[in-house]
Parts: C-alpha cells; sequence; structure tokens
C-alpha cells in the first residue's frame, strides 16, 4: 500500500504489464525428455541389476524434474506449472492402468486354454480330471442375478419415486434416504448371512437355495438402484411435471410418463451397472447357494452353481490331477468378467437409445 | 365454451405466510385480462390460484372464493385435476416434453390422460391445435421430430397448442413472452389477440405495452414493502388503467415513477 502511494490500480497494473507473446517450447519436447529420462534411469539403475519396475519409477521422477527445469527455465513459471501437472496426471493414469492391464492379461492367458465349446455345453456331472465345463454355473449366475434384479428394480424403483416425488423433507424420507446409505456400506458377506439366517428361522438349518443367493444379492443391489434412481428422478426438471399437472394429468399418470419416462435411460444405465456389480459377488452366494456338479434351472429348488463359487472351489479344490481344475477356474472367471462387460455396453446402448433426442 | 371467473377475498399462503392478499375481481369471458405490477407482488401466485397449480406446491393453501359457472374451485369436492382440464396454463419458459415429437407433444393432453381416441380424430386435433397456435405450416412437414429442435418462440406456440389442445374453457399464461424475441413476441401476440375469440385469456406480463396491446381489462398488483403481501390495487378497462387510472401507485408504475 505505501509503496504504491499517488499511483492508481491501473498503473500499478500496466507498470507490471506482459508482452503477448513468448518463447515455447516445440511440439515434441515431452517426448524428448521423456527419451532422456529413460536413458537417465537405465544407465543409473540397470548396472546395479534391477528390476523394470525401479527404472519406470526412476524415469517418472526425473521426468518430472527435467520437465519443469527446462520448462521454467524457458517458458516461464506458469507453463513450466501446466507441464509438470499435466505429466503428473498422465503418471497417474498409467499406475491406474497397470492394475486393469493385468488383471484382464492373466486372466485371459490362463483362461483361453480352456476357452472352447466344451465349457458352454458341459456340465461338471460326472466329470473328473480333464474335461468338463461351467454350463451349470453360467446358468447359476444368470438365474440367480436375475431373480436377484427382479426383485431389486420394483423395490429400488418404487422407494426412489416415493422419495423424490412423495417423501420431501419429511422424517420417513430422510430415515429412508439414511438407512439406504447404511445399506450401501454393508459387507456383502454379511448380507449372505443374513439370508442364511433367515431361512434358517424360515426353514431349517443348512438350507441352500438359488432363491436365497437371489434375496442376498438383492440386499446389496437395492441401495445402489434406489441412490441411482434417485439422481436420475431429481435432474428431471420441475417445469416438465408442471406441464403436465397444468394439462390436467394426475400425479401417478404424470410420474409414470413423464418423469420416469424422461429419465429413463438413466435409470436403466443405473440398474444395468447395479446387476454388473452384484454379478460377480462370492461370498453371499458361496453361505447361500452353495454349489453342485449339475445344471439346476430351478432357485426353489437344491443348490446352484455360479461362476463366482465355481471359479473359487475349482481353484482351491481342483481335485487331482489339479492342472484341468486350475483351468476351469480361470475359464470361469474370463466368462465372469466377458458377463460384466457386456452389461456395462447393454448401459451404454440403453442410455443412448432411450435418452432424449434434440436433433432438428 | 369460454367462461366467466369471479374472485372474491381471495387470500394466498405459502405456508404461514401471506403472500397475496384480498384479492376481489372479476374475469370477463372471451377477452384478455392483463395483470403488470412489480416483481414479487404476487401476479404469478394469483394466476396460479386460479387453475389450482399453486397447491402443488407444498405448503402452499389458498382462503377465498375462486367461482367458474357458478362453482367455487375450491369446494372441497372439486377435483384439482379436472379444474386444471377446464383451465390450461402456459409458462414462463416453454416447456415441451423433451421425450416426445412434435405431434406427441401436442396430443399429450389427450396421451397422457390415456383418453381413446381415433387416429383420424387426432390427426385432426393436433392439426386444429397446431392452426390456432400459428406453428402448423412451420412444423407440418416434420410432426416426428422432437419438439426441442424448435427454436425458443416456436417451442412456445408448441405449448399454447398443448394447452388449447385439451380444449379449456380459460388459457392462463404466465409471463408467456418473457424468453423470445420481438418476433417470436409478436407472432404469440397475434395469436392472443385471436384465441380471445374462443377463449377466456388471463395474461400476466411485465411489459407495459403489451398489456396495452393486447388486453381489453387491465388489474394491476402492488405490495407495501418487502415482506408484506401483495394486493390488487385497481382493476378496468385497459384504455383506463393506461390513460386515467384511478389510484396514484396505478399511475406512477405506468409512468415509471415507481419507488
Amino acid at each position: 500500500m505505501t509503496t504504491t502511494t499517488g499511483k492508481s490500480p491501473r498503473e500499478v497494473l500496466s507498470a507490471v504489464d506482459q508482452p503477448l507473446t513468448k518463447a515455447s517450447l516445440p511440439g515434441w519436447t515431452p517426448w524428448a525428455l521423456l527419451a532422456a529420462s529413460v536413458v537417465v534411469a537405465a544407465a543409473v539403475l540397470l548396472p546395479g541389476g534391477t528390476s523394470i519396475a525401479a527404472v519406470a519409477v526412476l524415469t517418472a521422477i526425473v521426468h518430472l524434474v527435467l520437465t519443469g527445469a527446462v520448462s521454467r527455465a524457458k517458458e516461464g513459471p506458469r507453463k513450466a506449472k501446466d507441464r509438470v501437472v499435466t505429466a503428473l496426471v498422465t503418471i497417474a493414469f498409467l499406475l491406474a492402468m497397470v492394475p486393469l492391464v493385468s488383471v484382464v492379461w492373466t486372466v485371459v492367458s490362463n483362461g483361453a486354454a480352456r476357452f472352447d465349446a466344451t465349457f458352454f455345453t458341459w456340465s461338471m456331472q460326472g466329470v473328473v480330471g480333464e474335461g468338463g465345463g461351467g454350463l451349470h454355473a453360467i446358468w447359476g449366475t444368470i438365474i440367480v442375478t436375475a431373480v436377484a434384479t427382479l426383485i431389486s428394480v420394483p423395490v429400488g424403483l418404487l422407494t426412489a419415486v416415493y422419495l423424490v416425488e412423495y417423501g420431501g423433507k419429511s422424517t420417513l424420507a430422510r430415515a429412508i434416504t439414511f438407512l439406504v446409505d447404511v445399506m450401501t456400506g454393508i459387507p456383502s458377506i454379511v448380507a449372505g448371512l443374513f439370508v442364511a439366517a433367515l431361512f434358517v428361522i424360515l426353514v431349517g438349518p443348512g438350507t441352500k437355495l438359488g432363491i436365497m443367493g437371489s434375496i442376498a444379492l438383492s440386499v446389496l443391489m437395492i441401495p445402489v438402484v434406489v441412490r441411482s434412481t434417485e439422481e436420475m428422478l431429481k435432474l428431471v426438471p420441475n417445469d416438465l411435471r408442471e406441464a403436465a399437472y397444468a394439462l390436467g394429468v394426475p400425479k401417478w399418470r404424470t410420474i409414470i410418463k413423464v418423469v420416469l419416462r424422461t429419465s429413463v435411460s438413466g435409470i436403466a444405465t443405473g440398474i444395468t451397472l447395479a446387476v454388473a456389480r452384484v454379478a460377480g459377488e462370492t461370498a453371499p452366494l458361496l453361505v447361500t447357494v452353495g454349489t453342485t456338479v449339475a445344471t439346476n434351472f430351478n432357485p426353489f429348488d437344491g443348490r446352484m452353481a455360479t461362476l463366482p463359487v465355481y471359479a473359487y472351489y475349482s481353484y482351491t479344490q481342483p481335485g487331482v490331477p489339479p492342472q484341468p481344475g486350475i483351468d476351469r477356474a480361470w475359464t470361469a472367471a474370463l466368462v465372469l468378467i466377458i458377463l460384466v462387460m457386456a452389461l456395462n455396453l447393454v448401459a451404454r446402448l440403453i442410455s443412448r437409445f432411450f435418452s432424449p433426442k434434440a436433433g432438428r | 365454451m369460454a367462461k366467466l371467473i369471479d374472485v372474491s377475498d381471495l387470500n394466498i399462503y405459502y405456508g404461514d405466510f401471506l403472500a397475496v392478499e384480498g384479492v376481489n375481481m372479476t374475469i370477463e369471458p372471451r377477452a384478455v385480462t392483463a395483470l403488470i405490477g412489480p416483481s414479487g407482488c404476487g401476479k404469478s401466485t394469483f394466476l396460479r390460484s386460479l387453475n389450482r397449480m399453486h397447491e402443488v406446491i407444498p405448503g402452499a393453501r389458498v382462503e377465498g372464493k375462486v367461482v367458474m359457472d357458478g362453482q367455487d374451485l375450491y369446494d372441497k369436492d372439486v377435483d384439482p385435476v379436472s379444474v386444471r382440464q377446464h383451465i390450461g396454463m402456459v409458462f414462463q419458459r416453454p416447456n415441451p416434453f423433451p421425450t416426445m415429437s412434435i405431434y406427441e407433444n401436442v396430443a399429450a393432453g389427450v396421451r397422457l390422460n390415456a383418453k381413446r381416441m381415433k387416429k383420424s380424430d387426432m390427426d385432426e386435433l393436433v392439426e386444429s391445435s397446431l392452426r390456432g397456435a400459428n406453428l402448423w405450416n412451420e412444423v407440418k412437414d416434420r410432426l416426428d421430430k422432437p419438439g426441442m429442435g424448435l427454436s425458443g418462440g416456436q417451442q412456445q406456440r408448441l405449448c399454447i397448442a398443448r394447452a388449447i389442445a385439451i380444449r379449456p374453457s380459460v388459457l392462463l399464461m404466465d409471463e408467456p413472452c418473457s424468453a423470445l424475441d420481438p418476433i417470436s413476441t409478436l407472432a404469440v401476440e397475434d395469436l392472443i389477440g385471436e384465441l380471445k375469440n374462443e377463449y377466456t385469456i388471463v395474461i400476466v406480463t411485465h411489459n407495459m405495452q403489451q398489456a396495452a396491446r393486447v388486453s381489453d381489462q387491465t388489474g394491476f398488483f402492488n405490495l407495501a414493502g418487502i415482506g408484506k403481501p401483495g394486493k390488487l390495487v385497481e382493476i378496468d378497462s385497459t384504455s383506463t388503467i393506461f390513460s386515467n387510472p384511478s389510484q396514484k401507485a396505478t399511475e406512477d408504475y405506468i409512468s415509471g415513477r415507481f419507488g
């Protein structure tokens, strides 16, 4: 303040005015710096005989320092910060990709051996050692997950409709929201044990049924469906509800034909992602559905095999000789990943087809 | 078809807050009634209470009488849903249904109420409503395109077509031109002039020239201060209000010497 006496803010600012042009580094600079970093890191570490991972880590550090220094000297501090942060973001992205690529690579390379027609046409009935397949487990996963979806979607959808359209700020609505939040955090094994205990009371000890697995999965699925549907319903502009009311449309019809219709793409996407999320659950199915060797289409009668449980047992108790069992476990894991990926693709397609269009 | 509405001693509340106090007015059939006044004075609130859209807001309620055809709309036996089928409404911002085509938007009033109608009757209804809203010639070749693809002015006329497709007796318009350019405004104003042959129209506007151009009678709302309820200061024929108002406040507001 005291140093600028007699000067208006405008004069102070114009005194530190910057020129409009500035030196800038050519486009290939980051790549050249990266190459230099690799060379430096390799030269320092490789004579000692260290691993590729150590070289990669040192490369990243050298690259960050080098980029910052070069850019600061040539382009000034703001550009230098920009370049360093860009490099940091890229490194974080690569770091996140490492486990993903590693998992996919491991599962594909190990599962490819038994990814054949036999696996998709055979169950494990009467199979010892080589051969056999996972047809019963594929059907089991599809049936258990489908029934879980049938239970969760109506409950979750109607809960969300209540919360957004009717509940408002009432005590009941706030209590439900709180409980749904708590349910989101329930460990999956707890859901499984809850259903197992419930059926001990209802049917008797030692009961294992497909429907039990479905109920356990729906306990995990309902809060996800409620949350995603709630968010989607909140996105529907109030103008549309009022437009429908002003046409003399009753509230329930407005909700079905305007509110749900407008948000259907988001809701369907949320549901599909929730399905994909529970399809890979192992723990609750282990305690509620168990496993079996034959194909069982009836969720109300006896045990069922499911892909995650099938993979778990095939890997932990592969039999003698062990290799065919371990191979089947990997293939089951691969099939599960493909199923979940397919569901994610379906979700994307749904959101594309159902979303409101604004073309001319 | 057009009907007279008689409002007496109407108090409108949001929860405990009295928003509009003691309104008495007669809304003439086959005429345009304009409501003017400063922001926050309760014009829109009053308009929404005429077709019971006010109570859509949680905690909102009304005391007093709104009588149409000898029937008090706030009688406890009256179903607000059927009131809204008789008294249509057009909003400030155009709000066509984004999932529906132009055709479906106009048919929405019938279809959303699950009324059965023959395809040929429906086609006729859509065409006559779009013609009524001066939109037919612009959209007749693309009725199956989304309503959101139209320009703002066309969307607003689409909303008017949608409102008149349910054949209401009264049409309420809440600043229908505030989001439109002068050309679209002119189109909507011409339309209001034609519609008043068949409907009773109540329009809220901030544009006094517009009130003077389109309306037959004008009501001036004002509020004494922040937090005080809005009141109807006076209502009279438009020419009287704009040339020789009986209240000083009206004259000040109209001549721009307000506040």
